[in-house]
């Protein structure tokens, strides 16, 4: 079954198209790596997805209805640096962020709501940190409240963008063992990545991206250095190329 | 109530509301917008002029909620048609502002309201500018809209507390979650308004924005929670009124000139001795290095 149905997306910023011709569809409980150079438009396409930014034409649908009826749905893991960290508040106070669509807005967070805050702080390492005003947090650390914050909101399909830039070891664990597990349950996890020597470790799905999709499928038969030369446009590096290749 | 008194009650509404709604536009990185909108809102206010022939309040307050809109939204729509969100405050601030400066020197001598006044406030005034309901006095009009104001601002806020602590922490995150970001923005611009309308008469447009921002800035630096924040910052306002009123009778000078300098005082305070600030920071390095 597919979770999500994306047709024919096209994105236009100040008049230029940034993204054209998008069409892909991601059966669930799928790891998908979405690949491309800086500008390719990447966080773009994730963001036109989930409606955090208008785009020209296109249309998203996930398990066969239309995407406003299953917001619900979707869990999101924004870049680490999109936010601003020196907001005066706490790791827990940004987890119990993720529950708030279930306990409502104008309803007070109750003691359950913060008892699962706290196990999902638990499962990414952070309990001891629940009330560490979050710009003390390193930048790991910060990704790992994030990633309780997605945990807390219980979602179907994950949206990450760029998870794993700048972290410490111990989270890019955390953020791979969490994809996995979320694999396990039947959960689709689709994530925005750069580094290229992890790709076939980490999905087992890639979209090659660059303003149009150059290649989408099982990440054994699109992730070539053929297909990445197309993508990349003959940019990609010496080293690149060297740890692709091995 | 004596004279006194009635200065001093304005001055605290006039600290607290600025304070609480100003600590809001620091914490979403606005407050150049409230700078401009402390400004455009002459036109909502020469406009209620020229539409009603008075100066009475609730046209007024209706006359800023509309011009401070428009100017966030004339910001809001320049700035997705490519113009640089500074430059875009500073084209709409300075021509509707402009607008009411020329707006106003056709008035001319006609009523209470001139340039100067806009710009400066006199809060020595306000408690003869009495609100008269059949007869009956019910002290300085200026208390009565502060304390509407505020009244308004403290229900918003407290409605709409965790949409508008998401939307300014994670806007994106916020859209996803179904919160109405856009509203949520033009409600606080409204607030904004609505403050610095009702302030208009005692500080001025140009000290308003020291009582919109400054104790926000200030409050910033002192908690670590939202809540704190908007609490803390109220109290600086309403404390910088209270010190500001007593060190202008002492000294002799602007009773709203004295305000907004004790917000600055606070601010200077609390950068230098707050947890990371540079006091703090020299001796924690001599004791390191002893």
């Amino acid at each position: 079954m597919n979770a999500l149905e994306i047709t024919n997306i096209k994105v236009n910023y100040h008049k230029q198209t940034v993204l054209e011709n998008v069409s892909f569809h991601v059966p669930e409980g799928s790891l998908t790596g979405i690949v491309g150079p800086n500008g390719a438009g990447k966080s773009t396409l994730i963001k036109a997805v989930l409606e955090l930014i208008p785009k020209h034409s296109g249309a998203v649908k996930v398990y066969e209805q239309s995407f406003r009826q299953q917001k619900h749905l979707i869990g999101y893991v924004p870049q680490r640096n999109e936010v601003d960290w020196d907001f005066p508040t706490n790791a827990r106070d940004i987890v119990l962020m993720g529950r708030y669509r279930k306990i409502g807005f104008f309803k007070r967070a109750k003691k359950r709501d913060i008892e699962i805050a706290d196990q999902c702080l638990d499962k990414v390492g952070m309990l001891d940190f629940a009330t560490r005003q979050i710009s003390q947090l390193s930048g790991g650390q910060q990704q790992r409240v994030f990633l309780a914050r997605a945990l807390a909101q219980d979602a179907s399909i994950y949206f990450m963008d760029e998870p794993f830039s700048g972290v410490d070891a111990a989270t890019e664990k955390a953020i791979i063992h969490l994809m996995k597990e979320w694999k396990n349950e039947g959960k689709t996890v689709l994530v925005v990545h750069h580094d290229l020597q992890t790709v076939e470790e980490y999905f087992d799905r890639v979209l090659l991206l660059n303003k149009v999709p150059i290649e989408y499928g099982e990440t054994q038969t699109v992730f070539t250095m053929d297909n990445l030369e197309r993508t990349y446009g003959g940019k990609i590096s010496f080293l690149e190329r060297a740890t692709v290749l091995t | 109530m004596s004279y006194t008194g009635w200065i001093i009650i304005t001055g605290i509404l006039v600290g607290v509301t600025c304070g609480i709604n100003g600590s809001l536009l620091v914490l979403r990185k606005t407050a150049m917008l409230a700078d401009a909108i402390s400004h455009t809102v002459l036109l909502g206010i020469v406009g209620a002029f020229f539409i009603t022939q008075t100066l009475h309040g609730i046209p007024m307050l209706i006359g800023a909620a509309v011009v401070g809109l428009l100017t966030a939204y004339l910001v809001e729509t320049l700035n997705q048609k490519g113009v640089q969100k500074d430059a875009s405050i500073g084209v709409i601030f300075t021509s509707l502002f402009a607008l009411a400066v020329v707006l106003l020197s056709f008035i001319g001598s006609q009523v209470h309201l001139d340039t100067e006044h806009a710009l400066m406030g006199e809060i020595a005034f306000v408690p003869w500018n009495r609100f008269v309901l059949h007869g009956i006095d019910l002290g300085p009009k200026a208390v009565w809209m502060l304390s509407t104001v505020l009244l308004i601002s403290l229900t918003v806020i407290f409605l709409f507390y965790k949409q508008i602590k998401i939307s300014t922490f994670d806007h994106h995150y916020a859209i996803l979650i179904g919160i109405p970001v856009g509203f949520i923005h033009y409600l606080l611009m409204t607030l904004v308004s609505l403050s610095t309308v009702a302030s208009f008469n005692s500080v001025g447009a140009i000290l308003v924005v020291a009582m919109l921002i400054v104790p926000g800035a200030t409050a910033y630096l002192l908690s670590d929670r939202f809540i704190n924040v908007i609490l803390l910052s109220g109290l600086i306002g309403g404390l910088s009124a209270i010190l500001g009123y007593w060190s202008a009778i002492q000294l002799n000078v602007s009773i709203a000139g004295a305000m907004a300098t004790t917000t600055g005082l606070f601010f200077m305070l609390a950068f230098l001795f707050h947890r990371e600030g540079l006091v703090i920071k020299y001796f924690r390095h001599r004791l390191r290095s002893q």
